[in-house]
């Protein structure tokens, strides 16, 4: 029964990886970057619900709009000012753009909040749980977060496919010269992606430091794995591979730390070094976006 | 199924493609005597001085190595600290077994090699951005197996055991350890990009599918490359290792913070050429010299500044500068020509 309640918890804590894999599929799908400030984005998503709560007294709940809000916007200013410009200079740029930026934002949050850890509690919500039978109970938060994940890779999922804009995403990622002469500005097809992505990535790097009760700077460089491990996994291109991968990743971390306290990390990129050696192309690999 | 002759071919004869014969001569001679001078300097200045050229030394061959992996094979690694802390933690073993550490570095740097060639077929199932990612999980998963390993002081760090006793010489020894890791990274590097195999990494550097089409090996050339390069980070990282008589913590041995100093040098000073990474640890050598005490907003600004050159000066410091000047230290190019 506790290697069931190891799976469980596993499947839910996927739920997080999921949401935030979810945007760097979709920036990959679009744009062909591959985001490497993907998890240092989430943790900043995280500093801002923190600070915005204990700072300037925002409710807790809205510090996720706040977080979303926010990064979105920087989304917006480092698509125009930085990535649009790089995806003209090759391939290599926008990497390199994106890790740069994942070198300022860690030292950043150092240099103004130091290395401590920025509390972000959701109160009494943080221990409440089902009990299901047996030993098997489940938190209502970590619930909570899964469901939000499938929210948010649904109304992604609608998006793409059932509404103008996320038919022209679409056909962005499909080809961008035929989309321009069409009429559309891709730039702001490239903007919209991004917003998006840094959007969802926030709320995810805001439901995972209300998980862990709080946020250090350079936790971006494990995050950022666990991303790319997620989106690498389910198969690139598939929002519900990306959900498979996330709780894949989830029930590999939960089984290594139930096996010993140290193995977490080193079960979950074994299970990612597995599927790369024996399906390389994900449990739902297909080769385009959604 | 006739061969078709091109009209004209037998009148007009084909242009000479040449690579400057001059250039050629007057950058070695340049080079050796610089190694030369380097090499003397154990007998002329403080061991305080080359102390920092240690560093200097060990810069230049990681951005060297890094260099050759993207800028000419296309592979943009996160990943070279896998081999960097095997490269130290290596030595720990084979200096366990009674090898000296300067020999104990050209055996981990073997050793190595032989480590990266499998594991290149895991890498290698991934591209551009993911590839990035799949190096660093690879030295992720290295670093928790390592410090699983009691005997090589598991998650603490340790000292090796043993190195020579006369302080004097040692650091003299260590320098010019460091200065051949050096001098071999980038004329290796310079070796590589003429030989046939050069020729082949330039073309997939600039395309690798046209590169491919034309008769290159791609895989071939790129798992060369991969291994190489693993084997060149495995003997600075020896050489980090001997200089600070050990292994402080795995975390920083084995640290994301390396492919970020990587990545500024080379981006810095120029990708795709050879002069690039030597300039680009100087710039970045002198800069942390001078500014490292100001903390963490150091670190701010050599990200905002790898961002600002990528943007602005995609060819970094030396890559701008030949390009005006057409001058080169190492010249790889074939022109054509009279």
């Amino acid at each position: 029964m506790t290697w069931l309640s190891v799976v469980v918890q596993g499947m839910l804590l996927g739920g997080i990886f999921a949401m935030a894999a979810a945007g760097l599929s979709l920036v990959f799908g679009v744009m062909r970057i591959a985001n490497l400030a993907h998890g240092d984005l989430m943790i900043l998503g995280g500093y801002v619900a923190s600070v915005t709560a204990a700072h300037y007294g925002v409710p807790v709940p809205l510090t996720i709009v706040v977080s979303m809000v926010a990064v979105g916007a920087l989304g917006y200013l480092v698509q125009r000012s930085m990535l649009d410009r790089a995806m003209g200079l090759g391939e290599l740029a926008p990497m390199l753009v994106t890790f740069g930026i994942s070198v300022v934002i860690p030292n950043v949050l150092v240099q103004v909040f130091s290395n401590d850890a920025q509390p972000l509690s959701v109160g009494s919500l943080g221990t409440a749980s089902i009990h299901v039978g047996g030993d098997l109970s489940i938190g209502w938060f970590p619930l909570i977060t899964l469901l939000a994940a499938v929210a948010v890779l649904t109304v992604l999922q609608l998006f793409l496919h059932r509404t103008q804009p996320g038919r022209i995403v679409r056909a962005t990622a499909d080809d961008r010269a035929v989309v321009r002469l069409m009429g559309v500005d891709n730039r702001r097809v490239y903007a919209l992606t991004t917003v998006i992505a840094f959007g969802t990535v926030a709320l995810a790097g805001v439901l995972y430091t209300m998980r862990q009760g709080g946020v250090t700077p350079y936790e971006g460089q494990l995050t950022v794995l666990f991303a790319f491990e997620t989106v690498i996994i389910g198969g690139l291109g598939s929002l519900w591979g990306t959900l498979a991968g996330g709780m894949v990743l989830g029930v590999a971390q939960s089984v290594g730390a139930q096996i010993s306290p140290d193995l977490p990390l080193l079960a979950g990129h074994v299970v990612f070094l597995l599927v790369l050696v024996f399906r390389p192309q994900g449990m739902f690999g297909r080769s385009v976006l959604a | 199924m006739t061969a078709q002759t091109v009209p004209g071919t037998e009148a007009t004869a084909l242009p000479a493609v040449h690579r400057s014969r001059r250039a050629t001569v007057l950058g070695l001679t340049g080079t050796a005597a610089v190694l030369l001078a380097m090499a003397a300097l154990p007998y002329l200045v403080d061991s305080g001085v080359t102390g920092q050229l240690v560093k200097l030394c060990y810069l230049v061959a990681l951005a060297s190595m890094w260099n050759l992996l993207t800028g000419y094979a296309g592979m943009m690694s996160m990943g070279q600290q896998a081999f960097i802390g095997l490269g130290a933690y290596l030595l720990f073993v084979v200096n366990d077994h009674g090898v000296n550490v300067y020999a104990g570095t050209l055996v981990v740097s073997a050793l190595v090699a032989l480590l990266a060639w499998p594991l290149s077929y895991l890498a290698f199932r991934l591209r551009g951005g993911y590839f990035a990612v799949g190096t660093w999980v690879i030295a992720e998963v290295v670093r928790l197996i390592v410090v699983r390993f009691d005997s090589l002081g598991a998650a603490s760090g340790r000292s090796l055991s043993d190195v020579t006793a006369d302080p004097v010489l040692r650091r003299a020894f260590t320098y010019w350890l460091a200065l051949a890791v050096m001098a071999a990274a980038v004329l290796g590097t310079y070796a590589m990009l003429r030989s046939r195999l050069g020729l082949g990494l330039q073309a997939i550097r600039d395309d690798d599918t046209a590169a491919g089409s034309l008769g290159v090996d791609v895989t071939r050339g790129k798992r060369t490359v991969y291994i190489a390069a693993a084997a060149g980070c495995a003997a600075a990282g020896a050489v980090i290792c001997v200089n600070s008589l050990g292994v402080a913590s795995p975390t920083q041995i084995f640290g994301v913070q390396y492919s970020a100093l990587m990545v500024f040098m080379v981006i810095i000073g120029g990708i795709g050429t050879v002069e690039g990474p030597v300039i680009g640890a100087l710039a970045y050598f002198l800069l942390d010299k001078y500014f490292a005490q100001s903390g963490v907003w150091y670190l701010v600004v050599v990200g905002a500044v790898a961002i600002a050159v990528s943007l602005y000066l995609p060819r970094g410091l030396w890559g701008t500068f030949a390009q005006r000047t057409g001058w080169a230290v190492f010249p790889v190019r074939h022109t054509v020509g009279r």
